[in-house]
């Protein structure tokens, strides 16, 4: 019963969205479904569209058709900070980290969106302001403990090297408490056993926290290990849905990344 | 060698001799430092929120003190003038994060810069056609006069505005440092697109220092305007702040009061001492030969982050 319900509300629609950068189609009339509670992978050779569509969803770029619905709700020309106080959060493909910040500062602006008290009072009004300060730095603890980055609290974030980096930018995402999670490549750049440490969290983070995640990932064993869904993108169209399993086999996906000319 | 080198130590010997007129000399440098440190101020705000450099900042400080100026010349009261001209100052702000700030949101900070110098032309032409392009007195109440505290001679007008200038500037010192404001501040200059993912509205920030910049242009255009008059060269007090920037840093609010300080002071005490030697002037480039000095010793000033640039 209510797995029925669950698949008949999905967490977040695309309806047939297409994105158009001057005279080339990003995206031409994409549809796809977020379930609650799942983690869904978007695959597909480069140039096919990937992160244009995480921009949408995430409110950097507007479709110039189609619509996006987060809980029901039409959010298709929601701005960025607008989309975040939803409650989605992200990451980058190249690491939008705050550079100059130290790891414990980068990730306690994840919880701009969670301080009541309004930031002009905030300069003034002393008392409050402090111990709500001090109650987000116990979240923020908890998240540090979480993904294991308690030795570089204090190290400045570009200091860091890449797959650190990455995983600083997750703990920030995190820190908004998000009910939907778009990660960008989360394992790009990564060694082995740094990925493996990656699938690891992004697990727990769905099991534990019951985020629901969408990511973008190249590595497909990654992608046939933790995702429940694959979504297969290619030229700006979706070219195959599914389980991955069945999706590895599709002859569609299998020409896509073969590179089969298109006809 | 040694005649030279004693030439040059001579005027250490005069401070010596007389303490009281070298504090007088101090005291106008400072009144004069706190001046730069306002414009510096501007500069600092806008830079820390968005990596911009502001080269429209000294045109702000003329095009608010020209707003003040004819709206008083058409008999406005000065309360009203000065509230008229500081909603000027904010419907200005809004007018550029609308115009420029926003379509170039993610361009490279050169681009933004040549926004800005862009902008400078335009706040010039359309201040002067507003208000006209004539020398304008303005008159604050304050009279430029001098009288004596414990036999030092200290002008009023300098006084009053050191005054305001500390004021003010311990008001945004303690608006800006606010943890959460300070956090989002810092975040927007470094990464534009991660501030909006976490859902720091860019265009409220942008606004904000926009216009705080702009209120601060307004308070040292009166002040500068008091002592020398309502004119074009008001704007190229601008260039003053640059050596000050440099001196504290860029990202910084308490180098760039400290900056102005030892830049106003510094300039004073060497034009009155040393100038008579190499026939005057010192003043006009005293304070960027030590922004010279500066830089190769400490680039990112005395009080700026230190840059850090992976390659």
């Amino acid at each position: 019963m209510s797995a029925v319900a669950a698949r008949a509300t999905p967490l977040l629609e695309v309806q047939g969205v297409s994105v158009r950068f001057g005279a080339l189609l990003a995206l031409q009339r994409v549809s796809l479904e977020i379930h609650p509670g799942e983690i869904l992978a978007i695959i597909g050779p480069n140039g096919a569209g990937k992160t244009t569509l995480l921009n949408v969803i995430s409110g950097f770029y507007h479709p110039y058709e189609g619509r996006i619905l987060f809980q029901g709700r039409d959010r298709t020309r929601l701005r960025p900070p607008e989309v975040a106080a939803l409650g989605i959060a992200r990451t980058f493909q190249n690491v939008a980290l705050f550079k100059g910040m130290s790891v414990l500062d980068n990730i306690m602006t994840g919880r701009l969106l969670k301080m009541r008290s309004h930031f002009l009072l905030d300069a003034l009004w002393v008392g409050p302001a402090k111990r709500e300060e001090l109650r987000h730095r116990a979240v923020v603890e908890r998240i540090i403990d979480f993904l294991e980055i308690e030795a570089i609290r204090k190290t400045p974030a570009g200091r860091l090297p890449y797959g650190l980096q990455k995983r600083v930018e997750l703990a920030r995402a995190l820190a908004a408490e998000p009910t939907l999670l778009l990660l960008d490549e989360p394992m790009a750049g990564m060694s082995v056993e740094e990925k493996e440490d990656m699938c690891r969290f992004i697990l727990d983070v769905n099991q534990e926290f019951g985020t629901t995640i969408a990511l973008i990932e190249h590595d497909m064993s990654v992608v046939m290990d933790i995702s429940d869904r694959v979504v297969v993108l290619d030229y700006g169209r979706k070219i195959a849905e599914g389980p991955p399993a069945r999706v590895r086999t599709d002859p569609a996906v299998i020409d896509a990344y073969l590179g089969v000319p298109h006809a | 060698m040694s005649s030279a080198l004693a030439a040059a130590l001579a005027p250490l010997a005069d401070i010596a001799a007389s303490p009281r007129f070298f504090l007088e000399v101090l005291i106008g440098g400072v009144a004069a430092g706190l001046l730069y440190s306002l414009v510096a101020l501007g500069f600092v705000l806008i830079f820390k929120a968005s990596g911009v450099f502001n080269f429209a900042q000294g045109v702000m400080v003329l095009f608010a003190a020209l707003t003040l100026v004819g709206l008083m010349e058409r008999g406005v009261p000065v309360g009203a003038a000065l509230v008229l001209t500081a909603a000027t100052m904010v419907v200005l702000a809004v007018g550029i994060e609308r115009v420029v700030l926003r379509p170039l949101v993610n361009q490279p900070p050169i681009i933004l810069f040549m926004a800005t110098i862009g902008l400078t032309f335009f706040l010039e032409g359309f201040g002067e056609m507003l208000w006209g392009s004539n020398v304008k007195k303005l008159d604050v109440g304050i009279p430029d006069e001098s009288f004596q505290v414990a036999g030092i001679l200290v002008n009023k007008l300098e006084l009053s505005a050191a005054v305001t200038a500390g004021v003010l500037v311990a008001v945004l010192a303690v608006f800006f440092h606010g943890t959460r404001i300070g956090r989002a501040l810092r975040a927007v200059a470094d990464d534009h697109e991660a501030a909006l993912s976490i859902g720091i509205p860019l265009r409220t920030i942008w606004v904000i220092v926009w216009s705080v910049a702009g209120l601060v242009a307004i308070v040292a255009g009166i002040m500068w305007g008091a002592k020398s008059g309502v004119q074009f060269s008001l704007s190229l007090i601008a260039l003053k702040a640059l050596p000050v920037l440099i001196l504290g840093g860029f990202t910084s609010v308490p180098g760039a009061i400290v900056g102005g300080l030892i830049i106003g002071t510094g300039e004073k005490v060497a034009e009155v001492y040393w100038g008579p030697l190499v026939g005057g002037a010192i003043e006009n480039w005293f304070a960027y030969v030590v922004a010279l000095a500066f830089l190769l010793v400490r680039p990112q000033g005395l009080f700026g982050e230190k840059i850090i640039e992976r390659v």
